[in-house]
């Protein structure tokens, strides 16, 4: 299931504006990754880049080499929805289909790909909703808007809408940044379960939570505003957050900057 | 390793400078303004209290304020509307009573309009009303949605605006000037299309005359197209581009394409808006006095044939009558336009059934 995400020299534009530079970082099978670091550094950015939701802004671009088990994601042979359908991506603020029920947006994926049998979206539905610990939440209310739910309801709900396709890779930027502490803890116990059959990336802005929830951590910074963002370090998460490297790392896990 | 969480690294993580320098304000969810179905205003409902606290005793409530002021507006202004709307039903229905009661043939279903000898009916008039702009709306509403969709998702930025610009212009253009258009200029095109339709299609009741074409319910029906065409496209691309960013990269995250994202996220969220743009354009094509007027050939029969010279509307049939219609038939003119009013109303209503059905979906989205 879950695959290897490797990048090199990864640099990447809006228009002339270089925001991110010279990444390079690989993401292991199975491992829950943190991108952490100061705002404007490039974090959504760079995750962007992975699943090619960055060349969807007008002008944006991407140099460098990125590969997901050896196959490269930029090449021009490669078709970009299949990307995107191997690499989930769950954004920052909920954006559950206002227009559809719970149920509808669960199975909105895999509706995409041409499945139409009811009996197999029911059982998708049901196995991707138990998958994001929403299941017993919705069960008796699966044609209700999906847009009628708590915050951290239709974070969940959105989770279970990008594991529906049964992605390979799942990329979350900051997806508690809008949620209450309880939600908060779900969706962290949610990325527990998950990494057992996902490779994830998150992006988070929460110290705890990184060092909560990631196995290996990786540090942007910028020097100022308007310079390129860049990978300061990436190490195991413990070390990190114990012994850093890197004088900049150290600085910002314990506030002295960022 | 892994699901441990308390790690020597919290005390440090724990610092204030980090948990707070980045909190983030979990902002406002764009506001999504679509059209959908809001009742006439009905009177203030509120007892204005007591202002914002203070020290002291409460202050007495005040007898005079810009606010009882404003009150009294606006209960005056929504009983005005009330009185005017009464006072123009009492007048049309006091004038089309004593018609329909000196009509010597059944006024539903005679195709006749024969007013001043007091024969007429409106089965033919309400007929050709309702198919030039079922016609007009089916010829209109695909080619608006296209063109919408282009300038909303698909177009440059500069082409959209011009795009956009000639649009609005062509809905500043009077009826009038379509309809003199319609006679003089489109005729020719519409005849020569109308003698290929046959030929080709004949087969089909629609397309089977020999001629003569001249002006025809084709002919009603496609200026018509064109008349209402600049309101559904306007409305719609507003609502299309109202559509959420979120919405759009949350399909386009799941591998939609393009033309899936609209069909996922763009076109259910505008559908109440589209359906509101449609029966605006419908209440148009309904309403039209002069151009079709212009361009029906005035008869009085019912027939599926939209090609061949003839097709009448109500509106058409009350400009082209008026001006020799004595007492009588003013007051069966009168009648029609009753009838007309209560076929616009039955449409208005079927729009706000259909929006209001999927209200629950449309205002949490709100
Ligand atoms: N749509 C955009 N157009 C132009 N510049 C952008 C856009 N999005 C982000 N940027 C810029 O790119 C840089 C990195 O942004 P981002 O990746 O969002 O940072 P982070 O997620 O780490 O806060 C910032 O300087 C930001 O201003
Ligand atoms: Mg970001």
């Amino acid at each position: 299931m879950a695959k290897r995400i490797e990048a090199v020299g990864v640099t990447a534009y809006y228009g002339s504006f270089k925001a991110i530079e010279d990444i390079n970082l690989a993401v292991e099978p199975k491992t829950v990754t943190a991108l952490i670091g100061p705002s404007g550094c490039g974090k959504s950015t760079f995750l962007r880049s992975i699943n090619r939701m960055h060349e969807v802004l007008p002008g944006a671009r991407v140099d460098g080499k990125l590969t997901i088990d050896d196959q490269d994601i930029y090449d021009p042979d490669v078709d970009v929805t299949a990307v995107r359908r191997t690499i989930g991506m769950v954004f920052q603020r909920p954006n559950p289909f206002p227009t559809m029920s719970i149920f509808d947006n669960v199975v909105a994926g895999l509706r995409l790909n041409g499945v139409k049998k009811k009996s197999i979206l029911a059982e998708a539905a049901e196995r991707a909703l138990r998958s994001a610990n929403l299941w017993d939440e919705v069960k008796d209310r699966l044609g209700k808007p999906g847009a009628g739910l708590s915050g951290g309801q239709q974070q969940r709900l959105c989770i279970a809408r990008t594991i529906a396709v049964e992605p390979q890779v799942v990329l979350m930027d900051e997806p508690c940044s809008a949620l209450d502490p309880i939600s908060t803890l779900a969706i962290e116990d949610l990325m527990f379960k998950l990494k057992d059959r996902y490779t994830i990336i998150i992006v988070t802005h929460n110290m705890q939570q990184a060092a909560r929830v990631s196995d290996r951590t990786a540090f942007f910074s910028i020097d100022r505003t308007g310079d390129p963002g860049r990978l300061i370090e990436y190490d195991a998460t413990q070390k990190i957050f114990s012994n850093p490297g890197v004088k900049k790392t150290e600085d910002y896990i314990t506030g002295r900057f960022g | 390793m892994g699901e441990s969480p308390s790690r020597s690294a919290d005390a440090r993580t724990g610092g204030s400078g980090v948990t707070t320098s980045h909190a983030r304000p979990a902002g406002a969810v764009a506001s999504a303004g679509i059209l959908t179905g809001t009742p006439l205003p009905t009177g203030p409902e509120f007892e204005p209290g007591p202002g914002m606290g203070g020290g002291g005793a409460l202050p007495r409530r005040r007898t005079f304020g810009a606010e009882r002021a404003f009150r009294g507006l606006s209960v005056a202004a929504g009983t005005m509307v009330l009185v005017i709307i009464i006072a123009i039903a009492i007048f049309l229905i006091a004038k089309a009573v004593p018609a329909l009661r000196a009509n010597q043939v059944n006024f539903f279903t005679a195709k006749e309009w024969f007013a001043n000898e007091g024969r007429f009916g409106i089965a033919a008039l309400a007929f050709g009303t309702v198919l030039t702009a079922v016609i007009a709306l089916l010829v209109a509403v695909p080619v608006a949605l296209g063109i919408a969709l282009y300038l909303s998702h698909y177009a440059p930025r500069r082409i959209a605006t011009t795009l956009g610009f000639l649009i609005d212009l062509l809905a500043a253009v009077p009826s009038v000037v379509f309809g003199l258009w319609g006679r003089e200029v489109f005729i020719d095109p519409v005849n020569d299309f109308a003698a290929w339709l046959n030929r080709y299609f004949g087969w089909i009741p629609f397309f089977d005359s020999e001629g003569p074409y001249g002006r025809s319910i084709m002919l009603g029906s496609l200026v018509l197209a064109i008349m209402v065409l600049p309101i559904i496209t306007s409305l719609s691309r507003e609502v299309f581009a109202q559509t959420p960013k979120a919405n759009e990269e949350a399909a386009l995250a799941l591998g939609a394409t393009k033309w899936e994202t609209i069909r996922t996220a763009v076109l259910p969220y505008g559908r109440p808006g589209v359906v509101a743009a449609v029966m605006l354009g419908l209440g148009r094509a309904l309403g039209e006095t002069i151009a079709l007027a212009m361009t029906l050939g005035a008869t009085f029969g019912i027939s599926f044939n939209l090609i061949g010279s003839g097709g009448n509307s109500i509106a058409a049939n009350i400009a082209n009558g008026f001006g020799e219609a004595s007492d009588l038939g003013r007051g069966a003119l009168i009648a029609s336009g009753l009838v007309l009013f209560a076929i616009t109303l039955v449409v208005n209503m079927t729009a706000r059934a259909i929006i209001y059905r999927r209200r629950e979906f449309t205002e949490v989205a709100a």
